[in-house]
């Protein structure tokens, strides 16, 4: 789950009101958020870094507020001021409109070169805009707030924001040859080539993580203006020359990608949270974007998507008996245009380019239920009638279990993963003859492979509590994991147990009694007969040989 | 009948004495070991007020083994100069005195011998001087006479450097008549024979009072382990509400019933290296439901069932990867299918309690595997209402009464919501679950009915029993690390007699 920072005061006044922390809470409850935490820069660095590199840091109270993973809308101040206030209606959601340019429209023409490696490109012009600090920093926040969450790391979408007034369209998006790329990069002041610059990022601490995007690609993408300037060279890094600064007034955005629908909702997300401060508020200027084939589509899309849902569909999912009217106001509170048409149960609800996450009538359903209140739904039993069945492997480890117990043995719960040399190399054997499965990612050797015996994990119970009174008796009844290539995934898992007794001396027949008493239990007759059972000395590495079946 | 003739003689003497009298001296009158006395001491004790007995303790200095020997021999030092003739000795030969080795270095710092290196048959101990004061010894012969007191502090502190004393406290007794003091005490009985029941001696015989401070022996007894005695507890539960249990048995799973059949997009960061045990061997699912597989590609790419889809290449072999399942949802999609393979459709109430896996960071509350526990209701006309009055039921059990729903977003649920209770310890409101209405993109690609909605919800088995045994290192409750003297001493799971699991004590 995202979290974003936004300065306590400046929310505040933003929502044109102050709460207490405790009414705050109780309202970002109520709406699906999170006040996770309330803290200050200060305090940040100071629990980071230590009281001595916070002197000086501000103390400006700041709220970190969990918000669910699908809302992109309320990753930023401005977003999540603007959901608040239409929940509580004290605003109507603005209406975005996409407007053409008075002059020329900006172009952004995408080269063929760029299919292998990133082939989508979306872009936009915001006009007049008017940043203070604050709102700079917003901007840039939320860029980073995207790029983490929905562009999964810059992977599928990476954002560029420059200043218009710097650069002379139409622009090219292409790839070239690392070497052919040379420009001067953000906060650098002088040239470099691609080469140089992947190896200069290795160190660096925020921008290591996306070399690999591109690292291995013979091309690398890279976005010029007609003059040959670079912008930026996606995913990595924007051009130095079109920096956008507080006094920035026209901002052309362009986002890159390999996921054409997030690169589309991405750029609608950053258009519409700061088209706020734009001279002609919560208005966005075309852009053209031309692709390879000679198609040209416009952007930003700002599609307004209208849905039909029947009220007793919303009453019936939820629980509730409320007028088409009410659910339809309900739902205008969540940001969703709604009314009531045709035969008076039907419910027009508009989708805003905001609200990507409603897909289905479901997302719909739930937002009315947040509108009315989740703490304000009649709770009722479903009178689902049904008989109720143990999964027979399971009854029957649970009846075992209790009488393992009855004969002394204490039950030991290991793990299910472990390493190679465990089920292994330690107990003699060569990992091939396991038949175990293997990971393919573990962080560290405890996690190679599952477990394909129980034993391991028994004797380092033993291991771990040599401290403890002797004699130990421990026994497990769970899962151990071998390939099998008749499943469906090609593995199975397998109900063991196993039972050892640890002492100073061996007690060989205390183990064996176990087992008759097991045999017993499970009404298993000893003797060679059919249904019967025996014990056969075998050879095997892990034991004195000749001393276990 | 006195108890013994110890203890007869002692309450003789004690008749005898003047106020009272000390127990090591009275072993030494009789010539008896102290310990003999103390034994009399406590069984007379025992009898009630015929004696008080007031413990003291007396520090001594008493000589060691090594130190009884130099008293009686001489120090080593000494040992070793009278064994050095005035013609000299070899040095190889000395060192092979049974005193020599340590006595060679402190008589040689104690300058009564040298070394000469020259001698032709190797080195030569020769005296420096013609007698010596064994010092050593003198002082411990003192010691040993009970005259201690006349060394210096500094002295004896050598000396025990040296291991040759030791201070020892004596404890023993001081006693005196009791209020009920009698020569004539008779003995007490321990224990009912049957014996005494056949010859009716019982009837004139007293008997020891049992002593109900000290700790009666414990049984010897196997146990279960905690985390599973708090499993079958939500077993119990969710059979008691008539909900049957999901086949579980299979840890490894395909990245298409993990994710893909749970509507979670091919992007999703759940299914990130960083977060995913993918496996290496097998690499891939030999087999999917590939009708199936289409409706689900289809849905995701496209949308349908009255969806947009999430708009994206959905890929077949992101789907085959084989993984660690890391929910059990996983089981509860494969349920829901064979459910939805069977026509018509019966109304069902699943439950699951097993293993999931997760490659993330460990710390004190986090594991690569934990226990997962699910609760699944499909039914026609469901609705969230019916969900939060399942999970109140639920919750009712486990002893918790106090619940709010919060918006949250899952995935594959829509409604979702988290379940939070309030936490009587900690004064503020905790998540205990998750829960939510299963999305139709995921139901409907099944074959389920359009009308069936499906309500599930989720908890961790960790959390809730940590919270109720007080246990704060998820290493000491799972894994090999286990402390077994924790198993041993936890107590019965009942969830509902007690205040409730997470009111009970302080969150983990």
């Amino acid at each position: 789950m995202p979290t974003v920072g936004v300065k306590r005061d400046l929310l505040f006044q933003a929502l044109g009101r102050t709460y207490t922390d405790e009414e705050f809470d109780e309202l970002c409850f109520e709406f699906g958020l999170e006040l996770d935490e309330i803290t200050s820069e200060k305090e940040i660095i100071s629990k980071e870094q230590g009281n001595k590199k916070a002197e000086g840091a501000s103390d400006v109270v700041l709220y970190k507020i969990d918000v669910p993973a699908n809302r992109y809308d309320l990753l930023c101040l401005e977003g999540l001021v603007r959901g608040l206030q239409v929940f509580k209606e004290r605003i109507k959601a603005p209406v975005y409109k996409r407007l053409m340019p008075n002059g020329e429209i900006q172009k952004l023409i995408i080269t063929e070169e760029t299919a292998k490696i990133r082939p989508y490109a979306v872009a936009a012009v915001l006009r007049n805009v008017k940043f203070t600090k604050d709102r700079y920093d917003s901007f840039i926040e939320l860029q980073e707030k995207l790029h983490q969450n929905i562009c999964r790391k810059r992977a599928l979408v990476a954002i560029g924001t420059h200043d218009l007034d710097t650069l002379s369209g139409p622009f090219t998006y292409t790839a070239k040859r690392p070497s052919d790329i040379k420009f001067k990069p953000l906060s650098k002041t002088k040239e470099y080539t691609a080469c140089e610059l992947m190896n200069i990022y290795k160190t660096d601490n925020h921008l290591k993580h996306y070399l690999h995007i591109i690292e291995n690609k013979p091309l690398y993408p890279v976005i010029y203006d007609s003059n040959g300037v670079v912008l930026s060279m996606p995913p990595i890094i924007n051009g130095n020359h079109s920096k956008i600064t507080v006094n920035t007034r026209n901002i052309f955005i362009e986002c890159t990608g390999t996921d054409f629908t997030k690169a589309k909702i991405v750029l609608d997300i950053i258009v519409t949270m700061f088209s706020e401060y734009c001279e002609n508020q919560f208005t966005v200027e075309a852009a053209e974007v031309v692709f390879p084939n000679g198609k040209s589509y416009t952007f930003p899309e700002l599609a307004y998507r209208k849905e039909m849902v029947r009220a007793d569909l919303i009453n019936k999912k939820v629980g509730i008996r409320e007028s088409p009217e009410n659910l339809a106001k309900l739902l205008t509170r969540m940001c969703l245009k709604s009314e009531v048409i045709g035969d008076g149960n039907q419910i027009e609800i508009e989708i805003p380019p905001t609200r990507a996450d409603i897909i289905h009538a479901c997302d719909i359903v739930e937002d009315a239920a947040i509108a009315y209140g989740y703490n304000n739904i009649q709770m009722t039993l479903p009178k689902t009638y049904t008989i109720a069945n143990q999964f027979p492997l399971n009854k029957l480890t649970e009846l075992l279990r209790h009488d393992m117990a009855a004969a002394g043995f204490t039950e030991a719960l290991t793990f299910a993963l472990c390493s190679q040399e465990d089920i292994a190399d330690k107990l003699g054997l060569d990992i091939s003859a396991t038949k175990a499965v293997h990971i393919s990612n573990p962080k560290t050797a405890e996690f190679q492979v599952a477990r394909t015996t129980l034993l391991p994990g028994l004797l380092k119970t033993i291991a771990a509590n040599r401290k403890m009174p002797l004699p130990l008796k421990l026994f497990e009844i769970s899962d151990i994991v071998v390939k099998d290539a008749t499943r469906d995934v090609g593995a199975r898992n397998y109900r063991h147990l196993c039972a050892v007794y640890y002492n100073k001396n061996p007690g060989f027949e205390i183990i064996h009694g176990l087992l008759d008493r097991i045999m017993q239990l499970l009404g298993v007759p000893p003797g060679e007969k059919k249904g019967g059972y025996v014990i056969r000395a075998s050879e095997g590495p892990v034991l004195r040989p000749g001393q276990f079946p | 009948m006195a108890d013994g003739p110890l203890a007869e003689a002692l309450l003789r003497r004690l008749e005898a004495a003047d106020g009272g009298l000390d127990s090591a001296e009275l072993a030494a009158e009789l010539g008896v070991e102290h310990q003999a006395v103390v034994g009399a001491v406590k069984s007379l004790q025992a009898l009630g007020e015929i004696i008080e007995a007031e413990l003291r303790s007396t520090r001594r200095w008493e000589l060691t083994a090594e130190g009884e020997e130099i008293a009686r021999e001489g120090s080593h030092e000494a040992r070793v100069f009278r064994s050095v003739p005035p013609e000299g000795l070899a040095q190889s030969e000395l060192v092979r005195l049974p005193s020599g080795k340590v006595g060679f270095s402190k008589a040689m710092s104690n300058k009564w011998i040298r070394v000469d290196k020259s001698a032709a048959d190797g080195p030569r101990v020769f005296r420096v001087v013609d007698s010596v004061e064994d010092e050593v010894q003198r002082r411990l012969q003192l010691v040993r006479g009970g005259q201690a007191e006349k060394l210096a502090e500094k002295e004896r502190s050598e000396l025990r450097k040296r291991k040759l004393l030791t201070e020892v406290t004596l404890k023993t007794y001081w006693v005196s008549k009791g209020s009920a003091f009698s020569t004539s005490v008779s003995k007490q009985e321990a224990e009912l024979s049957p014996e005494m029941i056949s010859s009716g001696s019982w009837r004139d015989r007293p008997f020891k009072a049992y002593n109900f401070l000290a700790r009666g022996v414990l049984p010897d007894s196997g146990h279960l382990h905690p985390l599973l005695k708090v499993r079958t507890q939500f077993r119990q539960i969710f059979l008691e509400m008539g909900f049957t249990e999901m086949p579980t048995d299979n840890f490894i799973e395909s990245s298409f019933w993990n994710f893909d059949a749970l509507f979670q997009p091919q992007q999703h960061p759940a299914r990130d290296q960083h977060d995913t045990f993918f496996l290496q061997d097998p690499a891939e699912a030999l087999q999917l439901p590939m009708d199936y597989v289409h409706r689900v590609k289809r849905t995701h790419s496209q949308g349908g069932y009255g969806s947009q889809g999430y708009k994206y290449t959905w890929k077949l072999d992101e789907a085959r990867k084989n993984l660690l399942r890391t929910h059990t949802t996983a089981a509860s999609a494969r349920a829901l299918y064979r459910l939805a393979r069977k026509k018509p459709f019966t109304p069902v109430k699943y439950f699951s309690i097993d293993r999931v896996f997760r490659n993330e960071t460990l710390d004190a509350t986090h594991l690569a595997e934990f226990h997962q526990i699910e609760g699944v209701v499909a039914d026609h006309g469901l609705t969230l209402g019916h969900l939060m009055g399942v999970l109140r039921e639920f919750f009712t059990k486990l002893g918790i009464t106090q619940l709010r729903f919060k918006p949250a977003y899952n995935p594959y649920t829509e409604p979702s919501m988290e379940v939070f209770s309030y936490h009587q310890g900690l004064k503020k409101w905790v998540e205990v679950g998750n829960s939510g209405l299963f999305r139709p993109e995921m139901l409907l690609p099944m074959g389920l009915p359009e009308n069936v909605s499906v309500i599930a919800w989720g908890l961790s088995l960790e959390r809730p029993t940590m919270i109720k045994y007080g246990i704060n290192n998820i290493r000491e409750l799972v894994g090999h690390k286990v402390n077994l003297q924790m198993v041993y001493d936890s107590p019965l799971c009942r969830l509902d007699a007690e205040a409730g699991p997470l009111q009970t004590q302080e969150a983990a």
